[in-house]
């Protein structure tokens, strides 16, 4: 039988296939995480021409370079900031930012705490794979307690951000939590934290083959999928609190925020919109 | 294109220069500040958000400089034009995105009131020491346009002409003012919307899957766009080609971000010029100081001294040929700055030995004593000596310290 070419692909109008091979390493868990925001802009026949993707620097840092829409890959630390200003400059964009958690929680942190509170309208997608992969596997601030990085050679000893709990204490309205091995419930999350008014954040806790799992020997991609799905609890509407991730210990996941808080802008044009009726 | 009449608070003002420079990003149709209080450029951004909102603006005090200019480069491609405004350790933070916003080729002004420093230095007091901050102060090669005022009325008439000059050349455009000249109170004259030329943003027009966000058009200069308007942009840090995709070695693109203002830099460059015709001395000067040096100016030539008059009205980029062309008719230049060297540099990179170069130092915290500067001049007209490098000519107030003993608390 004749070989058939494939001609294209269900989620080529979301991609920009003109850039495909992508950088991702062999295992990595980013490609899925694209895959589910990919899908989710499918599932929810989103308009391509209004949705906009904001990135920072690192892996995940060069997801706007390959999702079709207007994107951005701006500095190491900034997406939230930069993409307030888009969504501020035209709110009927959908805007998500997609970054790791060394650009969106240690030198983006700032920005992550602001923007919760104000309750901008964004998604955050914040791809966590426990390191600073692009560098070459440095710690961070979500690495595990005594996980081993080349930075922390003997041992983390700093105690990770829990990103859930923080998002919820900064204000965020929507907060959940999946691996990239669970593609079907990320992508109802990722659509749900899109239509969502506010301020939204979905932690992807990622494997990441080349760097976390090679520097302390967890074995290659699949056996980190195999841990996730050995050890991954799904328990929605859990208490942030107990969201602490210990180095290979069980991993909660779900939905765990979904709250109405009024957004920036909301309140920017109630605001203005009575003291343009006091001034007449 | 004229300024939209709405913007344009025409009518007669007694405001400071702080003041006049939001009213002037009003009526260039700037419609997005972020900023980040700072001393002493605060009234600039409280003078903005209590208007631009009437007429469409949006306004946000972000969480500190660096969300501050982040979000102007976001405002702008979503097809705003924007600012942002800051001083000294503030402008010191701002400088990873101006790199972002160059290679991006981002059209956006930032309004410095320069204070003076090193570090916290002297919050409410002047300085004019960010001048070469503020040419390659993020990493990498680019070029950009700063303009120093020394007015109120300049204050917003070059406001206006930042913001042209920045949909012109899509490149970041500096106002380099100073404490001094943001907390002078002057008249303020608005003219009519008629009598404002406003440069519009040049937007693609051409099919959609066919843009190519940075194909140099006029002046080397790429034709803009916005996100929303389905033309699927991909816009990166990283050195990329024209499609805007990454590369991995330099490209013409990058060679652009200089070449396209130092090629069009005779168009760019504004100076002032006064009795150069036969003058044996020039003073060089910008900003606030150019003020003060008119008095040492006349104080000179009322003692016979053939002195001119060059205000450098842009400061970058620099008017390398103006300055070489007089540097073999006179005998020196003179250069007040408030900083211990950094403009003079330049003047005496341009003079090719040709002529001598005085520099007029000042730690900052004031303006010049016209009297140092009317010693300097009446140095430099009968040095007849040519001295390499530059020339320090000390001010009294540092020989009463250094020479006399005086102390100051």
């Amino acid at each position: 039988m004749a070989k058939k070419k494939i001609v294209s692909h269900p989620m080529d109008n979301a991609l920009r296939m003109d850039r495909i091979p992508h950088i991702w390493c062999p295992a990595c868990g980013i490609g899925l995480a694209v895959t589910s925001f990919a899908s989710a802009l499918e599932k929810m026949q989103a308009d391509l021409n209004k949705v906009c993707v904001v990135s920072g620097i690192g892996c995940t840092g060069r997801v706007a370079g390959y999702t079709k829409v207007d994107s951005f890959h701006t500095t190491h630390g900034r997406p939230i900031a930069f993409a307030s200003g888009v969504k501020l400059g035209n709110p009927k964009m959908k805007v998500v930012v997609f970054s790791g958690d060394g650009d969106i929680i240690a030198i983006g942190g700032n920005h992550f705490m602001h923007a919760a509170r104000r309750n901008i309208d964004l998604t955050v997608v914040c791809v966590n794979n426990f390191i600073y992969a692009m560098t070459g596997g440095q710690v961070a601030p979500t690495t595990p307690l005594t996980a081993y990085a080349t930075t922390s050679p003997f041992g983390n000893v700093e105690p990770p951000y829990n990103i859930p709990r923080l998002a919820e204490a900064c204000g965020a309205v929507y907060v959940a939590r999946w691996t990239a091995l669970h593609v079907r419930r990320l992508t109802n999350s990722i659509i749900e934290a899109m239509n969502k008014p506010g301020f939204s954040v979905v932690e992807v806790i990622s494997p990441c083959a080349q760097y976390y799992s090679r520097i302390n020997r967890l074995g290659d991609g699949l056996d980190m999928m195999k841990f996730y799905h050995d050890n991954a609890v799904i328990k929605h509407n859990e208490p942030t609190e107990n969201l602490d991730i210990d180095y290979q210990k069980q991993i909660i996941l779900g939905k765990f925020v979904d709250r109405e808080r009024p957004t920036y802008m909301e309140l920017y044009e109630k605001r203005l919109s009575e003291i343009k009726s006091k001034k007449k | 294109m004229k300024a939209d009449p709405k913007d344009v608070l025409t009518g007669s003002y007694y405001v400071d220069g702080d003041v006049a420079s939001a009213y002037g990003a009003i009526a260039a149709g700037c419609k997005f500040v972020a900023g980040y209080p700072i001393t002493p450029s605060t009234e600039a951004f409280e003078a903005f958000v209590r208007r631009a909102p009437l007429v469409g603006g949006i306004t946000i005090q972000m969480e500190d400089e660096l969300g501050s200019i982040a979000a102007i480069l976001g405002a702008v491609w979503s097809g705003r034009k924007s600012m942002t405004i800051t001083s000294g350790p503030g402008y010191s933070l701002m400088m990873e995105n101006i790199g972002l916003g160059a290679m991006l080729e981002t059209p956006f002004v930032m309004l410095n009131i320069q204070r003076s420093g090193p570090s916290t230095g002297l919050p409410t007091l002047a300085g004019q020491a960010d001048m070469m901050q503020s040419r390659w102060g993020s990493n990498g090669d680019y070029e950009v346009i700063a303009i120093s005022p020394d007015s109120p009325q300049e204050m917003f008439d070059y406001t206006v002409k930042a913001f042209n000059l920045a949909e012109k050349y899509r490149c970041p455009v500096m106002i380099m003012s100073d404490e001094c000249v943001g907390h002078m109170t002057e008249k303020l004259v608005i003219p009519e919307a008629g009598e404002i030329d406003i440069e519009a943003r040049r937007f693609y027009q051409g099919p959609k899957d066919k843009y190519l966000p940075f194909k140099p058009g006029k002046n080397l200069v790429p034709e803009m766009a916005k996100a929303g308007d389905g033309l699927k942009l991909h816009l990166t840090g990283l050195t990329h080609n024209e499609k805007g995709h990454p590369t991995f070695r330099q490209t013409n693109d990058t060679k652009r971000l200089v070449d396209k203002i130092r090629n069009n830099a005779d168009e760019i460059i504004e100076l002032r010029e006064d009795g150069l015709e036969d003058a044996d001395v020039v003073v060089v000067s910008y900003g606030i100081t150019s003020r003060v040096a008119i008095r040492g100016i006349e104080e000179a030539r009322a003692s016979g001294l053939k002195v001119g008059n060059l205000r450098l009205v842009t400061v970058w980029p620099f008017p390398d040929k103006r300055i070489a062309e007089l540097s073999k008719k006179v005998k020196a230049f003179v250069v007040p700055e408030i900083n211990y060297g950094q403009i003079v540099y330049e003047v005496e990179r341009c003079s090719h030995g040709n002529a001598n170069v005085v520099l007029v130092p000042h730690g900052g915290g004031y303006v010049h004593d016209p009297k140092d500067i009317f010693r300097a001049i009446k140095y430099a007209a009968n040095e007849d000596k040519k001295i390499e490098g530059i020339i320090e000519h000390k001010t009294e107030l540092y020989r009463l310290i250094h020479e006399k003993g005086y102390k100051f608390y």
